[in-house]
């Protein structure tokens, strides 16, 4: 194979890799630019996305099957690294209570303020 | 297998099981406040224990579920955690024994059971963050204490809670994540993630760029969760919002234990196996840290709201105490550990008194609270001398502090001597806002009343508030002329956390 | 009762009598009779240590170690012992005269005002009978916060603006520049305590042990040379006791024992002043005497004027000090006694005028020697005395320091001595020139001849001692001598 599709090979087994980075810059660019808080949360939501993504590609291994016992285990069977699938479903249960707990302030600001937009909430603040 | 054997596991699963239990009484009963407060000294008991038996044997291991260590998950409390677990467990019952009367104000008495609950998560949240030896439980610990806080910072009186606590959270989260994609990738290049086995095995594999990365988004994810300056934008309004009690409990110990953390993981696992880390460490954050102690002493002196003036200070001092940290010396990282202990007790009773204020005012603005030295002569008497420790007055803990960052400081020619001028600047500095406040208590008539109406009486704060903040002022004298407790245990860790690097 | 008791004792017994006088706030000649008692008790305990000290002791006591090096204890000096025999002498003259005064005035929060008098006492003795600079500088700053509510102490704006003043330099130069040198001076030489001889020589050298003197000069910022004096003048708008009492005598006096002690025991007078460097430190006195001096003689509020005058001669004290010669060595701690006395006088005076006739201004004092002889003759002793005229203590402290510097041939320092004495005449001599000599120009509101009898019977006290102080000087000499005869 000459240098460029070796290059190009590699650069599509990492594929998991550029899609966990672009992820995380996306999320953190609606979480940080974005005034609106629904928008942020959602934002929050890709963000940790990625990480999830991250985790379980760090976890397959070449030729691995999922870690579940079928039957009696066969020698030379290999299995991928379970451990941090176990650790992306405590971050996976962590994010969805984050997500709740957002999405309930941002119900309440929208009852107390009447809008989900920082600047509107910002401006009523400052009025105050 | 006696009880004694289990105290470093007991200590946070008594407010985890309890948490539940405070959410099915009834509200309107007290019983709530009641069963909390009876945990938070349980747990307090435990963590003296705890300390003893940390004083006797240098470093207490446990081993979840008899699981052996690098499998399962180990607790490892050394002397640092134990000064961090007093502090915790302490900041918690002394909160709850002072703030009674203030969370009935100001949060009303509806929905007490579900926030008491979620006082006993954090609780037990962030001492299982200083207990655990494993870096992935320092995640879901850190999480469970971060979601119980939002709950119990949204809960404050006004609807500038909702929004300052959405800041919060976001912020927050952003950091957990950080740290989280950081042990990610030291997973990836050890294979393990229980943190003393992680130090041994990074040293293979050291200078390879996902444990750089590694490195540098645990620092962030950390400093970010410690309000370190830039990211200390949340700090300020979710204190000033959230209830007074809530507060008094997180402004002593929330951000110190993110500290700690950093501390230790950068102490323990980075700096011995990462070459150029510790030079790297000390070129970034000491500048963050004197711009931080820098700026947020000035912005306090303008601050004309009382809870948000010390917020400000408390980004200010978390830039000493990583200031500190920064240096890598024995000298330097006494003086944080002194100054984590010495700044929990000097903060909670300032908040503690200004709490008092803020129920007998109904407001914390500065202008509102002229006169509170006649007519809640002990409350600010109390202030005083909590004030006089925050900037450094000898014979109280916040001089002990001073004295020792000072001498670490000196201990670095040059640039040594213009961080001591700059901390002794921003010490000027505290002493023009804590005496802003002296004089409109103490020389100014109280606010004047429209026409026909009969003039407010201010009485003194109620007795269990008053006892609760004269024991934390008289605790800041007691440290300051005796600092043998905190400074042994800093000592001790000293020599481990350095004596393992060398 | 052992030494160290009684040490010990000196040190809280003003404090117990604080608290009491507290309890007693509302029953006033309670509270008043707890006050003299107080003060009565701590002259006893601390005039008893005098024969002790002459034959050569050396009383020590020890309060608590926070870290190895770092202590609070006490060792009686003989220097030492003179600021503290002051204070103590003069606060029962001054509880007399406040007496007086604050009744006489009707002034308000008086049980506020003589209990931060105790505390202020006893810091005071705290600071003469340090052991080492660690026990002097916590007392140090509990002096100046034990001293704002009374600089305070009338609480409308203006004062509240000054006391701003007051605190802010005091404590900018105690935080800013003498924590500091303090902790530098521990980190090299690994000590604090005061030792014969000074404990910096073998540590530091040249122009670092410079900028260190520097630092400990302008952060006794009690001692008011300039720039940082400008707390002086502010600290007037307090009562006149207040000013009498501290701002002539326990604070001002403690600036220049500090500054003096550093010199004898922490630099080593011989070493510091031997390497370059430290030949700063003269000149910066005699400039602060001779710009004091100039504006004093610009003031208009009379106050203000003894104000500067008290910055000049504190000076005098650095200065001597400074000057290598035994004798002016001697004088300096003559000084701080003599301007003690002489300085209570002319403020006790002041206030005399003030609560008798509400009149504050230079310009409105024609003729009243005629309606208030004994002040005013109290008030010229004091003039006198600080001129340097015999038969005054002045007299005999000025001596010491202008021998001193013909011993060393410093034609700076008896050029400046020449100066600042004949300023010293043009400000103070007009006034009792008008006092006496010229008839009454400003009516007063109503008729009046001397102040209260309390403050008259001080002020007239302390004008005895400040001619005593020429004829009995045996004690005070015989323990200077102790010092620079090499007796620790």
């Amino acid at each position: 194979m000459t240098p460029t599709s070796n290059l190009v090979v590699t650069a599509l087994g990492l594929l998991n890799y550029w899609v966990y980075i672009f992820l995380l810059c996306v999320g953190l660019y609606a979480v940080l630019v974005k005034g609106n808080y629904v928008k942020r949360m959602i934002g929050l939501g890709i963000f940790q996305s990625a990480v999830f993504l991250l985790y379980i590609s760090m976890d397959k291994v070449d030729g691995g099957t999922g870690p579940i016992f079928q039957g009696e285990p066969v020698a030379g069977q290999i299995f991928s690294n379970p451990l941090p699938q176990v650790l992306i479903l405590t971050a996976i249960v962590v994010g969805i209570a984050v997500t709740a707990l957002g999405l309930a302030l941002a119900i309440r600001i929208k009852e107390e303020y009447g809008s989900i937009e920082e600047a509107d909430t910002q401006r009523m603040d400052r009025e105050a | 297998m006696t009880l004694s054997s289990h105290f470093a596991i007991l200590v946070v699963v008594v407010p985890l099981v309890m948490a539940p239990l405070v959410a099915v009484l009834p509200s309107r009963s007290g019983t709530p406040w009641l069963v909390a407060t009876l945990t938070a000294f349980v747990s307090f008991l435990l963590a003296i224990g705890v300390t003893q038996q940390v004083m006797a044997q240098g470093v207490l291991l446990y081993e979840l579920g008899n699981w052996p260590v690098p499998f399962g998950i180990g607790l490892v409390i050394g002397p640092f955690a134990a000064l961090l677990l007093l502090v915790i467990t302490g900041a918690s019952l002394g909160a709850l024994l002072w703030g009674r009367a203030s969370m009935n104000q100001e949060v009303g008495e509806e929905h007490q059971s579900l926030l008491y609950a979620c006082w006993l998560l954090a609780t037990a949240g962030l001492v299982g963050i200083t207990i655990t030896g494993d870096a992935f439980n320092v995640f879901v610990f850190m999480e469970i204490s971060a979601l119980a806080s939002y709950v119990l910072v949204s809960a404050g009186p006004s609807r500038q809670a909702l929004t300052a606590t959405f800041k919060y959270l976001v912020t927050g989260t952003i950091g957990a994540t950080f740290y989280l994609i950081g042990v990610g990738y030291l997973y990836m290049m050890t294979g393990t993630l229980n943190m003393a086995d992680m130090a041994d095995r990074l040293s293979q594999v050291s200078d390879t760029a996902p444990v750089l990365m590694a490195s540098g988004f645990i620092v962030l994810g950390l400093a970010l969760k410690a309000a370190l300056f830039p990211m200390h934008a949340w700090m300020p309004n979710a204190y000033r919002y959230a209830p007074t009690i809530v507060t008094v409990f997180l402004a002593a110990c929330s951000t110190k234990v993110a500290l700690f953390v950093l501390i230790r993981f950068d102490f323990l696992i980075l700096q011995p196996n990462l070459g150029d880390h510790a030079l790297l460490f000390t070129t970034i954050l000491m500048p963050l840290c004197i711009v931080a102690f820098l700026v947020g002493s000035t912005v306090a002196v303008f601050e004309r709201d009382l809870k948000r003036m010390l917020a400000y200070s408390s980004v200010a001092q978390i830039g000493y105490i990583l200031l500190g940290a920064s240096l890598v010396s024995s000298a330097g990282t006494t003086a944080a550990i002194l100054h984590m202990f010495n700044h929990a007790i000097i903060k909670a009773a300032l908040f503690m008194a200004v709490g008092a204020m803020v129920l007998r005012y109904g407001s914390s603005r500065i202008s509102d609270i002229a006169g509170a030295g006649k007519s809640m002569p002990w409350t600010m008497a109390a202030f005083c001398v909590a004030g006089l420790s925050l900037i450094g007055v000898p014979l109280t803990a916040g001089f002990m502090s001073k004295w020792f960052l000072i001498q670490a400081m000196l201990e670095i020619e040059g640039i040594g001597y213009l961080v001591v001028f700059l901390i002794l600047v921003s010490s000027l500095l505290a002493v023009v806002y804590i005496w802003k406040v002296i004089e409109v208590a103490y020389f100014q008539e109280p606010a004047s009343m429209p026409q026909g109406e009969p003039p407010r009486l201010i009485s003194e704060a109620p007795m269990p508030m008053l006892l609760m903040i004269w024991l934390l002022a008289i605790a800041n004298i007691w440290f300051g002329i005796d600092p043998s407790l905190p400074l042994g245990l800093a000592g001790m860790e000293v020599q481990q956390l350095l004596g393992a690097s060398r | 009762m052992s030494q160290s008791t009684q040490i010990l004792l000196a040190l809280f017994v003003p404090l117990i009598g604080g608290v009491l006088l507290t309890i007693a706030g509302r029953w006033p000649n309670i509270r008043e009779t707890i006050t003299l008692t107080t003060a009565g008790i701590l002259m006893l305990l601390v005039w008893s240590f005098l024969p002790a000290l002459l034959a050569g002791e050396r009383p020590e006591a020890h309060l608590t170690t926070l870290m190895p090096g770092l202590s609070i204890a006490f060792k009686i000096e003989p220097l030492g012992m003179l600021f503290a025999c002051l204070a103590s002498l003069l606060w029962i003259v001054n509880s007399v005269y406040s007496i007086g005064y604050m009744r006489g005035n009707h002034e308000k929060h008086q049980t506020r005002f003589y209990a931060c008098f105790t505390i202020a006492l006893s810091a005071a003795i705290g600071i003469a009978f340090a052991e080492n600079l660690f026990t002097l500088f916590v007392f140090y700053e509990v002096l100046t916060l034990s001293t704002y509510p009374l600089v305070a102490h009338k609480g409308d704006p203006q004062t509240i603006q000054q006391a701003r003043v007051y605190m802010g330099i005091l404590l900018a130069t105690s935080i800013g520049l003498l924590l500091p040198a303090i902790i530098f001076t521990y980190s090299v030489a690994g000590t604090l305590s005061f030792t014969p001889g000074g404990i910096l020589e073998g540590h530091l050298a040249g122009p670092a042990l410079g900028l260190l003197l520097l630092m400990f000069v302008l952060g006794v910022g009690k001692a008011a040379v300039m720039p940082v004096h400008r707390w002086l003048p502010a600290a007037m708008v307090a009562p006149t006791p207040v000013s009498a009492l501290l701002h002539a005598v326990a604070v001002v006096k403690a600036g220049v024992f500090t500054v003096t002690k550093l010199i004898l025991y922490i630099f080593g007078p011989d070493y510091v002043f031997s390497q370059a460097g430290t030949d700063w430190l003269i000149p910066a006195a005699c400039f602060t005497i001779v710009a004091a001096s100039v504006v004093a003689l610009r003031q208009t509020s009379l106050k203000r004027m003894l104000a500067y005058s008290t910055v000049a001669q504190l000076s005098y004290v650095v200065m001597a000090a400074a000057l290598l010669a035994p004798i002016s060595q001697v004088g300096a701690a003559l000084h701080i006694l003599a301007h003690g006395v002489g300085k209570i006088t002319l403020f006790f005076a002041a206030g005399a005028i003030y609560v008798a006739s509400k009149k504050t201004e230079l310009g409105q004092l024609n003729g009243i020697g005629r309606r208030m002889p004994i002040t005013m003759v109290a008030f010229t002793i004091g003039a006198l005395s600080m001129i340097g005229i015999p038969p005054t203590a002045g007299a005999i402290s000025k001596w010491g320091i202008l021998g001193g510097a013909l011993d060393t041939h410093n034609m700076l320092v008896i050029l400046t001595l020449l100066a600042s004495t004949l300023l010293n005449c043009a400000y103070f001599l007009p006034v009792v020139f008008r006092a006496f000599l010229l008839p009454e120009n400003v009516a007063p509101k109503k008729d009046h001849g001397e102040a209260p009898w309390p403050m008259v019977l001080a002020l007239s006290t302390t004008a005895l001692f400040t001619l005593a102080f020429f004829f009995f000087n045996g004690i005070p000499i015989a323990l200077e001598m102790q010092i620079y005869r090499g007796a620790p």
